[in-house]
């Protein structure tokens, strides 16, 4: 699906807990998630908390869509 | 009287109409048999008849696509044939993307069998040999000797509808369709004969070669951020309440595309997950987990980017065959370019 | 550890006063069953049904399937942890299996991952149970149980009527008895030293709620990778707990008969020898996976292994785990094979697993599970087959009006499980 998007020229990021499954089926910009049943955010540490992860992780992938990449790129912390 | 009717698709050179310079050619269709067809027909013998032949010129194919697919499924129409053939297209590249374009064509919009025959390094034939059998042959015309007893077999296969047997025996390339059959041995045992043979250094067959998957050169970065349209797409499963389109819980063949206006957050009392992959207890509790609408919507509000897209698409991604993804993907894709979307944002579970 | 392998052949079940078994007969008394099961106040109702190879009969949604067994002698008790005493461990001793009939556990359905067993027709080439005489326990959960608490109430009176048929076993005398001995590992190692020696990485499903197996009672996902004498798992000590995929649902059935485990033993002394066990997991947590693929590798390393074979339970994000436990193992330096099943879509054109590496040279396919099947009707549904078109492998309107339908061979259970059980397999055309 990400390439399918991408094809057109529209930058995709991918937010996906197996980043290596990401990275086989070639996304090019990617953001780890959490965990599968819960990418972004971690309802363990109660709504707040979870939220705030989550609202961080966004912000990346926002970032991770205005940085040029040549390669496939893992962002694992924050631009 | 022949049995079986034929019709058989030449390019210009084979088709006898002149070289380069002909190649754009208007599709002509001519009722006898020409070139490589005058090969072919003597070897099926007479309960096989080739009807009519049709010449096309490469460049004419290549630049005029679907004008010139939709000339030639109309002049074959009419002939009702029982096999459809072109080529062989050897390593003639252009050539030989006009054979399994014009084969793909018919198959799906006539329902008749064809058969094309290419060199394996011919470009046509990694963009068709999934779609239609393409018979293996040598990279010049001089090998059209040695694969005929191929193309004879199959187009009598073809035309009686009887079964055709895997690529090596049959001597078409391999289409990349896994197909199942009965083993003489288990798995377990199959496994174990392997690994003997690999610890031993012996050469052993694996089942499934690994696949090579294609790469999409990454797209420019947004310029603009301020600005920028958002959109937000998912395999997590995410629906409506009810499913209302009836997306599988695993192998999915359609896609949604649900509103996601007015709201300021995913509600659980709106949307749930049929994703049949995962637990789905937390996502079920809290949509955002997947779908982020809580803080794009904030963060859309304090002006951090344009605007959001006021629509999600989703799917679920267990199981879901890569050919579907790429189709969603297409889809997708040109839906957002007519909207002018600048980024997306693309979960998975 | 050396067990003894005592197999009943047991060629029909008919329900009777006293449970027993005569001349190959198992004779089963209903009501002792029911009131087994309906000890657990989670269920509100029990109904037995016994229904033979070749019947025109459909059970549906299917759970687990369970095979009778009795730990005659040499400790422990069947099913460990679960229904059995936790200590002393199993995999010694004597062991009575009741081979040729099974307990198949039915109810409506806990998620979509439920499946069908045909007695007869064409989906029945696909599915072991098919072929063994099956006394189905049906079940109805009381109202409004979490689906979690319904999964497990269904998972325990299934293996509990199993181990109690299993009693009928216990001073029955064997139509054939094999044994199984795996020693320490110095000694193991001694004793064929010019033999390769195998070992065998057994990944268990342990994604979450509804996706468990359990080990000794632990649930896998709360173990790290650990190392298990081969003969522990014929005594029970791995229950299934989780409803993935149909077809490649890794039945309690399949864990006591685990096809590599007896595929080792059968090459042991002459083409190989087998040293062992590594049982790990599949997770949710990227650093999970990688934790215990490096602690696989770190095993088999520590083993001296110069070959593994890997199975996996599951597709999806499992192949990540499979992917990375052959990597990591190859790169160590010891030869590995993978056994799993295909998913390349209805056309067979797509792409066959999630995930691949470089290292999966050598590969047993156990067949696609996408293939798309004609279920005829069939004169007796035991179960309900309200659920078809939510079921895996089902869809929207797959159901025709006499009860016949269209499905992808997924929703049969075990049709590809992805350990190499079934001869079933899938080629390039």
């Amino acid at each position: 699906m990400v390439k399918g998007i991408e094809k057109y020229g529209i930058p995709v990021v991918h937010m996906a807990t197996v980043v290596p499954i990401s990275r086989t089926i070639g996304a090019n910009r990617i953001i780890p998630g959490i965990g599968i049943p819960y990418p972004l955010g971690d309802p363990a540490q109660g709504e707040t908390d979870s939220k705030k992860i989550r609202e961080k992780m966004v912000r990346r992938a926002l970032k991770a869509l205005q940085v040029p990449v040549e390669e496939q790129t893992v962002f694992e912390k924050d631009i | 009287m022949a049995k079986y009717k034929i019709v058989h698709y030449l390019n210009q050179f084979f088709g006898g109409v002149g070289g380069e310079e002909m190649a754009g050619f208007k599709p002509e269709i001519k009722e006898e048999k020409i070139g490589p067809g005058l090969a072919v027909s003597q070897a099926l013998g007479e309960d096989y008849e080739i009807a009519a032949t049709i010449i096309c010129g490469d460049n004419y194919f290549g630049e005029n696509l679907n004008e010139a697919t939709d000339t030639i499924i109309e002049m074959i129409r009419k002939y009702e044939p029982d096999v459809f053939i072109a080529g062989p297209a050897f390593n003639a590249g252009r050539y030989g993307v006009a054979c399994g374009t014009v084969c793909k064509a018919v198959e799906e919009r006539l329902g008749i069998p064809v058969l094309t025959g290419m060199y394996e390094e011919n470009p046509g034939a990694d963009m068709f040999k999934k779609d239609v059998i393409t018979v293996r042959t040598g990279n010049s015309a001089a090998t059209l000797r040695k694969t005929l007893p191929q193309f004879v077999n199959l187009i009598k296969k073809l035309a009686e509808g009887r079964e055709i047997l895997g690529p090596s025996v049959e001597g078409y390339l391999e289409r990349g369709i896994r197909v199942n059959y009965f083993a003489e041995k288990r798995g377990a045992a199959r496994g174990m004969d392997m690994l003997i043979k690999k610890m031993a250094g012996e050469p052993f067959e694996t089942d499934l070669p690994m696949p090579k998957f294609d790469r999409v050169p990454p797209a420019a970065p947004i310029q603009d951020i301020k600005s920028a349209k958002i959109a937000i797409v998912t395999s997590g499963g995410i629906v409506p309440h009810g499913n209302p389109d009836h997306i599988e819980s695993s192998n999915a063949t359609k896609y949604g595309v649900y509103s996601i206006e007015g709201m300021d957050r995913m509600s659980s009392e709106d949307f749930t997950t049929i994703h049949g992959g995962y637990d789905r207890q937390f996502v079920m509790a809290d949509p955002n987990l997947v779908v982020p609408l809580d803080v794009l919507r904030e963060m859309e509000k304090e002006g951090e980017f344009g605007e959001l897209v006021n629509y999600f698409c989703t799917t679920t991604g267990t199981g879901t065959a890569t050919g579907s993804a790429a189709k969603f993907g297409d889809s997708i894709g040109q839906r957002f370019t007519e909207e002018h979307v600048d980024g997306v944002i693309l979960v998975s579970t | 550890m050396k067990l003894e392998l005592g197999k009943i052949e047991i060629r029909d079940v008919r329900f009777a006063d006293r449970t027993s078994i005569e001349d190959h007969i198992l004779f089963v008394n209903k009501r002792e069953v029911e009131e087994l099961v309906l000890e657990d106040d989670k269920i509100l109702e029990c109904h037995l049904d016994i229904t033979r190879p070749g019947e025109a009969v459909r059970i549906t949604p299917v759970k687990d399937v369970i095979e009778p067994r009795v730990k005659v002698s040499g400790g422990g008790e069947i099913f460990p942890g679960v229904i059995g005493k936790v200590s002393p461990a199993v995999g010694e001793g004597r062991t009575h299996a009741l081979e040729g009939c099974c307990v198949v556990t039915v109810g409506r359905i806990v998620g979509f991952q439920e499946g069908v067993i045909d007695m007869s027709g064409p989906a029945a080439d696909y599915c072991p149970f098919s072929k063994t005489v099956n006394l189905c326990v049906v079940i109805e959960p009381k109202e409004g149980l979490e689906i979690h608490v319904y999964e497990r109430a269904g998972r325990l009176a299934g293996l509990k009527v199993a181990a109690y048929l299993g009693e009928a076993g216990r001073c029955i005398e064997p139509d054939t008895v094999d044994v199984y001995e795996t020693k320490p590992i110095l000694q193991q190692a001694s004793e064929y030293p010019e033999l390769p020696k195998v070992g065998y990485v057994h990944m268990l499903q342990s994604q979450g709620l509804l996706h468990d197996t359990y080990y000794y009672g632990v649930d896998a996902k709360r173990f790290i990778p650990t190392f298990m004498y081969p003969t522990e798992i014929m005594d029970g000590a791995i229950v299934s707990g989780n409803c993935v995929a149909p077809c490649d649902k890794v039945t309690t059935y399949h864990h006591l008969h685990n096809p590599v485990i007896d595929e080792c033993y059968r090459r042991h002394g002459k083409e190989i020898n087998f040293m062992g066990v590594i049982l790990t997991n599949e997770n949710v947590f990227l650093a999970d996976k990688e934790r215990h693929s490096d602690m696989v590798a770190k095993l088999v390393e520590w083993l001296g292994l110069d070959g593994v074979l890997i199975t996996e339970e599951g597709y999806g994000n499992p192949d990540t785990d499979l992917m990375m436990n052959c990597r990591k193992v190859e790169r160590r330096g010891t030869k590995v094979v993978l056994i799993t099943d295909e998913f390349p879509g209805k056309d067979g054109k797509s792409q066959s697993l999630a995930d691949t590496c470089d290292e999966a040279t050598a590969l047993a396919s156990c067949g696609q599970g996408n293939m798309t099947l004609h279920f005829p009707a069939m004169d007796k549904v035991i179960g309900t087959q309200e659920y078809i078109e939510s079921q895996i492998g089902g869809w929207a309107g797959c159901v025709n009006e006499d009860g016949s339908f269209e499905a992808e061979i997924q929703i049969i259970i075990a049709s590809t499980i992805a350990n190499g059980f079934n001869r079933l397999a899938a080629k390039g055309y």
